[in-house]
């Protein structure tokens, strides 16, 4: 899922302007699921924004409603009739999410409520780890299943480095050293053997270095008829 | 916060079915009064009551809000009451975020027996709302230091 997390109040009213009549929509997908933007989180926060700004002596209005998907424009359409009585709309997607809308809707003034936070999971409840970072070559194959392009700080191809130390990474005592799990489980594999092998540097084309990625696929896309 | 004396709190309390609310019944047939202004909402645990309900509460009015749970290690839920205390921390952190005082949302934990110290907690929050003046959201801010505007608006 996509973790996210909720700006700090202040700089959402800032971003507002302080009054007006705004929708908060939320989502339904991820950070419905991490506790950052579902149905709940657009309540928590439309009702602070009311109270704070209430108490700063402006008049802010602030409605609620949640869609099932910010990121898909089908899901957005529930909401082309409501956003024309808004002066601006709070999302609480992530920041796809922020971007369909603000697509969608480019006439209103879209404020991310939410910082996006990385590609990952609950370890426990309340606690949310990074696990992908969408490098577009994925390597976790020949890794034991543990990611070292999101989960070591150096996104080492061929470690550990001399950073690791009982397990750790050095970067924080919390942080457990991904090639230190990759090893623990590629022994488990009995295949530690193919660890001796060095790996080539990563083709990171497919990643960010490549500029904006897309990707097609001709067997679903809408087929195109004489009037298309 | 300027207030006449006759500001009496109106004060939500979420009180555990097993344990506060019986508490609080006790008191009451032990003759062993607490403030009016304590509005009882029973609820099957505390573990029910959420961030929300809190933050809501106070956005409708209320002066301020008690969540009355079990003894820690008590909970009928095993750790209701812990998540609820969980949420009334964060809760507060919320309210300094918002700019509304945070003793304004307490967490206490009382047993089915313990009639006497439900009666003294309720006490100590009347006390400290009273302090603390009218929740400045129930009117204008224009008006909120107005007390006997305030109340007339909302009683």
């Amino acid at each position: 899922m996509i973790v996210a997390e909720r700006k700090p109040l202040d700089d959402i009213i800032e971003m507002l302007g302080g009054q007006g009549k705004v929708l908060a929509v939320g989502c339904g997908t991820c950070v419905a699921v991490c506790f950052a933007g579902g149905k709940k989180e657009v309540e928590m926060l439309a009702s602070s924004l009311r109270m704070s700004t209430n108490l700063k002596g402006n008049k802010l209005e602030v409605d609620e409603t949640s869609v099932q998907r910010q990121c898909e424009a089908e899901y957005l359409e529930v909401l082309d009739e409501r956003v024309k009585d808004y002066d601006a709309i709070v999302s609480l997607g992530c920041g796809v999410g922020v971007q369909y809308l603000a697509e969608r809707f480019p006439e209103k003034r879209i404020i991310p409520a939410l910082d996006t936070k990385f590609m990952g999971g609950p370890t426990e409840a309340g606690v949310w780890e990074e696990r992908c970072q969408g490098c577009g070559s994925c390597v976790l194959g020949i890794t034991g299943g543990v990611c070292p392009i999101s989960r070591c700080a150096k996104q080492l191809m061929n470690g550990p480095c001399g950073g690791s130390k009982h397990g750790h990474c050095e970067i924080d005592e919390d942080v457990p050293c991904a090639w230190q799990k990759i090893w623990e489980s590629m022994e488990k594999l009995g295949r530690l053997d193919e660890l001796m092998q060095v790996s080539a540097p990563k083709d990171w084309s497919t990643s960010r270095d490549g500029g904006p990625r897309r990707v097609v696929r001709d067997d679903i896309r809408t087929p195109k008829t004489e009037d298309s | 916060m300027t207030q006449s004396p006759e500001f009496e709190p109106q004060i939500v309390a979420f009180c555990c079915l097993h344990c506060a609310y019986a508490a609080a019944d006790l008191a009451g047939g032990s003759r062993c009064g607490y403030p009016s202004s304590i509005k009882i909402v029973a609820v099957p645990c505390t573990g029910r009551v959420d961030s929300v309900h809190l933050v809501k509460t106070l956005e409708d009015g209320a002066d301020g809000v008690m969540v009355a749970g079990c003894l820690p290690g008590r909970c009928h839920f095993q750790t209701g009451n812990l998540h609820a205390k969980q949420r009334v921390d964060h809760v507060r952190e919320l309210l300094e975020e918002i700019g509304l005082e945070p003793e304004r949302v307490r967490m206490v934990n009382v047993s089915a027996g313990m009639g006497v110290q439900f009666a003294e907690n309720a006490k100590d929050m009347s006390e400290t709302i009273a302090a603390l003046g009218p929740n400045p959201l129930r009117v204008p801010k224009s008006q909120a230091s107005t007390t006997d505007a305030a109340l007339e608006g909302t009683n």
